[in-house]
């Protein structure tokens, strides 16, 4: 029986900045259906490394390999069309601030789809209904907190159903119960729709809360990755300096 | 024993920071062009955004009809008051209609809309794209598989280059009513004796070169404003720097390009009729 074909998949992948390098040869391996958290400090690369997935980045060595189709090789168009298989939570939600809600979560389905405005209107709610959010398509993101921008984040991030959503810090800068609710949008994002998510993240807690498979960036290398009750009882030296921050107080 | 490195030169920071300087306007003229270029592609690229043209367009056109309005009435006026004066010091007031329409139409109605223009719609544009680059919103348009610059950057650029001819004509328009009011009705100049001489010494090609000029400065202020905004770095103090240097930006390419099209204009001045003995 043939072993099971990652979902994406890093090969030795560099890039730089003005001479300072920020990735040095980063590797790793997402399987399909799991939640693989990128486990870093600030300046670790870790949002680097999420751009070059979506292909918002060119490395300068290395290829990013993402459901069989190398990215970096892709031009404008075939980028345009492998974007669409994918879905971004960014760390601010990064939602049109002079749209509603309900655009918001609409825009791709417009601009990449032929389907009827009454379409489109029942899968906004049945999108809007995966993130518990109810009757809120007419406000607009400045209506809501940061937590409910999240969930809007995400359902506009799933409305066309992708095979990967990728989650740029998804907790930073939330109380606990926004925190818990927005991981458990995560798990439940996962469970319901079947998609490969890709967390980047410096929360320990939420990420040994969400994650099946965590990765330590550590100065542009993957020092380390495992399941999470592997990566509890690392004996890798960054690893451990790392998680001592979190479960040295616990 | 190795060598204790010398210290620099106290000269050498003061003189790489100098050479850095000056060759920073090279290095955004060169982003400009690249920017440019993008720009031009994705106009020819679908989808064609007819709508957001036209939200553009009543934006910088309709919505910048009274400023540009009060601006033309107030330089009319005040240019035939001074032409008036200096034309009264050798008895020469029937020139004042065709001077003040000559001046308007080559020169102030492009030259005053294109600086409300910068001013009033340069500003938003950096302001508006300044702000959606660093809340990442320019990112997740590119996330979703939309091209930001076919989206964003050519509506307003398009835009740009055909509200600023417009408004330029409603500030010939009304400049010159505001001098005929003002020569006729206040400084008791007879009608005929201004609409005359203006008929006889302004061609239409005066009208059309103003309206060209328009056209170029206003694509090039918005292109800049955009490039700016699009270019924005770091949180509101970065959008508020790139706002700036949107508008000083526009307000040396209006005066530039000013100089530029007039000297090409005016090298050929073939085809042009009248003369003061016409």
């Amino acid at each position: 029986m043939s072993a099971p074909q990652p979902m994406i998949e890093i090969r030795d992948l560099h890039k730089g900045f003005g001479g300072q390098p920020v990735l040095e040869g980063v590797n790793l391996r997402m399987m399909p259906g799991t939640t693989t958290v990128i486990l870093g400090g600030s300046g670790s690369g870790k949002t680097v490394l999420m751009k070059h997935i979506i292909g918002l980045l060119k490395p300068d060595r290395g290829h990013v390999i993402v459901d069989g189709t190398d990215v970096t090789e892709l031009g404008r168009r075939e980028l345009n069309e492998f974007r669409q298989r994918m879905g971004m939570v960014f760390q601010g939600a990064a939602l049109f601030d002079s749209m509603t809600v309900g655009d918001n979560v609409a825009f791709a389905l417009r601009e990449h789809t032929n389907l009827s405005e009454e379409e489109i209107q029942k899968r906004v709610r049945d999108k809007l209904g995966v993130v518990s959010l109810f009757d809120v398509e007419h406000k607009f993101p400045a209506e809501l907190s940061g937590g409910m921008r999240k969930r809007v984040g995400l359902a506009r991030a799933i409305v066309r159903d992708p095979k990967i959503v990728l989650y740029d810090e998804p907790t930073t800068g939330l109380d606990p119960i926004t925190t818990e609710n927005v991981d458990e949008m995560i798990i439940t994002a996962r469970q319901k729709l079947g998609v490969t998510s890709v967390v980047i993240s410096h929360d320990i807690g939420s990420s040994f809360h969400i994650g099946d498979h965590i990765a330590m960036l550590y100065q542009g290398r993957i020092v380390e990755e495992g399941p999470p009750a592997r990566m509890r009882k690392s004996e890798e030296p960054h690893t451990r300096e790392f998680l001592a921050t979190w479960f040295g107080r616990a | 024993m190795a060598e204790a490195q010398s210290p620099p030169a106290p000269g050498r920071s003061i003189l790489t920071s100098f050479s850095t300087q000056a060759a920073r306007p090279l290095v955004v003229l060169g982003e400009l062009s690249i920017f440019f270029a993008h720009s031009l592609s994705a106009v020819f690229r679908p989808p064609y955004r007819v709508a957001a043209f036209f939200y553009q367009l009543d934006f910088m056109a309709f919505g910048s009809l009274f400023v540009v309005g009060l601006t033309g009435l107030f330089t009319g006026m005040v240019l035939a008051l001074q032409t008036i004066y200096a034309f009264g010091l050798f008895n020469a007031q029937s020139l004042v209609g065709a001077t003040v329409e000559l001046s308007l139409s080559r020169e102030l109605a492009p030259i005053f809309t294109s600086i409300v223009v910068v001013a009033r719609v340069g500003s938003a544009v950096a302001t508006e794209l300044g702000t959606m680059r660093v809340t990442e919103q320019i990112d997740a348009l590119e996330t979703m598989a939309v091209d930001p610059f076919n989206y964003l950057v050519v509506p307003r650029i398009l835009a740009a280059a055909i509200a600023t001819p417009l408004l330029t004509m409603l500030f010939n328009a009304i400049g010159l009513t505001g001098a005929y009011g003002v020569a006729v009705l206040l400084r008791d100049l007879h009608p005929s004796t201004f609409l005359n001489r203006l008929e006889y010494l302004v061609d239409l090609k005066d009208i059309t070169e103003g309206l060209g000029k328009a056209c170029v400065i206003g694509f090039v202020v918005i292109l800049i404003a955009a490039y700016r905004g699009y270019s924005a770095k770091g949180g509101a103090r970065g959008v508020g720097i790139a706002t700036t240097q949107a508008v000083v930006g526009g307000l040396i390419a209006i005066f530039a390009i000013d100089y530029i099209y007039t000297a090409i204009s005016l090298a050929n001045p073939a085809g042009r009729g009248g003369g003061l003995g016409g």
